[in-house]
């Protein structure tokens, strides 16, 4: 059997009814009605979900270790965007 | 445990549902580790671990028939190949792949509307029984039909190998349908499934199937049966000193 028509995809499950899907690993399938029966057969056998999402992981755009500098770097001098930067007022009571 | 000779009608209807579910349980259970790639081989094993756990149910309702404490492991152990009462098709040996999955196909979809019979058995440990089977069997039924429509629209050896497996296993299939003496007497007390009405609609669902996945419907000029009787195909004794091997070699061992 050839497994060159075969994708990388990435399955998220959903634990509990409320909770986010969240990534449990990939696995290779012919397209994505298999990777859903495949990630049922492979992640789900100890009762771990209620929902299965998967994507092609070619599909998922990634942000890389290079651009760290850039993009989360210059959030560390702006402790004006978090609420603790705030004092209250004596007048506000109960926030 | 008395001999396993001499079985009730009941029970012996519950051990033949178990051993098609058991002996078709370890041939699937066969690709563990010899499956083309992971994610399947882990799907086959799911799909195998469902009929050996079917299997566990139907033995111990037997052996709860018979009062004497006869258990699931008497049943699948102490057994040779002649009381063995599965049918043919479910102990040829597993093939190539296409092969695992047009039996799995035919199957698949037989035990489906069987086990929607059943569930509505007279008899409440069995229509139990059939009731939490059907829920695997609608996955399952899923899965193989996917791969028909693969293997059949595929390549052209996936193509050729699949018509193979169909002409291999044809002649296996009337015997899914056949009603003996037991077994007409269990349906006329509301107990057994009526296998003949299953047929029609079996025989439309798969050869419709297999059409559209290009399979050309061979022509049913032989028929093989004789598993209900104990009269099997050379495979089932090598499964059997496999699957047995180490309870005959240390009776009772445990661990």
């Amino acid at each position: 059997m050839s497994e060159d028509n075969m994708h990388l995809y990435e399955v998220f499950i959903r634990s509990k009814r409320g909770l986010d899907h969240k990534h449990v690993g990939s696995l290779h399938a012919e397209d994505s009605e298999q990777a859903l029966e495949y990630a049922r057969d492979v992640y789900t056998r100890r009762n771990e979900g209620v929902s299965i999402w998967v994507v092609k992981s070619s599909d998922i755009s990634a942000s890389q270790e290079d651009d760290n500098e850039s993009f989360y770097d210059p959030m560390d001098d702006k402790p004006y965007r978090h609420a603790t930067h705030y004092v209250l007022p004596d007048s506000v009571n109960n926030m | 445990m008395s001999t396993l000779e001499t079985l009730s009608p009941l029970e012996n209807y519950a051990v033949r549902l178990g051993d098609d579910a058991l002996v078709l349980g370890h041939r699937l259970s066969e690709w563990t580790s010899n499956a083309p790639f992971l994610e399947e081989e882990l799907a086959l094993a799911n799909t195998a671990l469902d009929f050996i756990g079917r299997a566990r149910m139907f033995y111990t309702y037997a052996g709860q028939l018979r009062e004497d404490g006869t258990s699931e492991d008497d049943y699948a152990y102490q057994r040779d190949c002649r009381q063995y009462t599965n049918l043919l098709i479910y102990e040829l040996p597993r093939g190539d792949f296409a092969f695992t999955m047009a039996r799995q196909f035919m199957l698949d979809v037989f035990n489906l509307d069987f086990l929607k019979a059943l569930s509505e058995s007279k008899d409440e440990a069995l229509a139990a029984i059939a009731a939490k089977a059907i829920k695997e069997s609608t996955y399952h039924l899923r899965r193989s039909s996917e791969w028909i429509m693969r293997l059949g629209q595929g390549t052209e050896e996936s193509l050729e190998r699949l018509q193979h497996a169909v002409n291999e296993l044809w002649g296996f299939t009337p015997e899914l349908f056949a009603m003996d003496e037991l077994e007409s007497n269990l349906l006329h007390e509301g107990i057994a499934v009526d296998r003949v009405a299953v047929h029609d609609g079996w025989q439309s669902q798969v050869s419709t199937l297999l059409r559209k996945a290009g399979v050309t419907i061979p022509d049913t000029s032989w028929q093989v049966e004789g598993g209900r009787q104990g009269i099997h195909t050379e495979h089932l004794g090598h499964l059997l000193s496999d699957m047995q091997f180490v309870q005959r070699a240390y009776p009772g061992l445990q661990w």
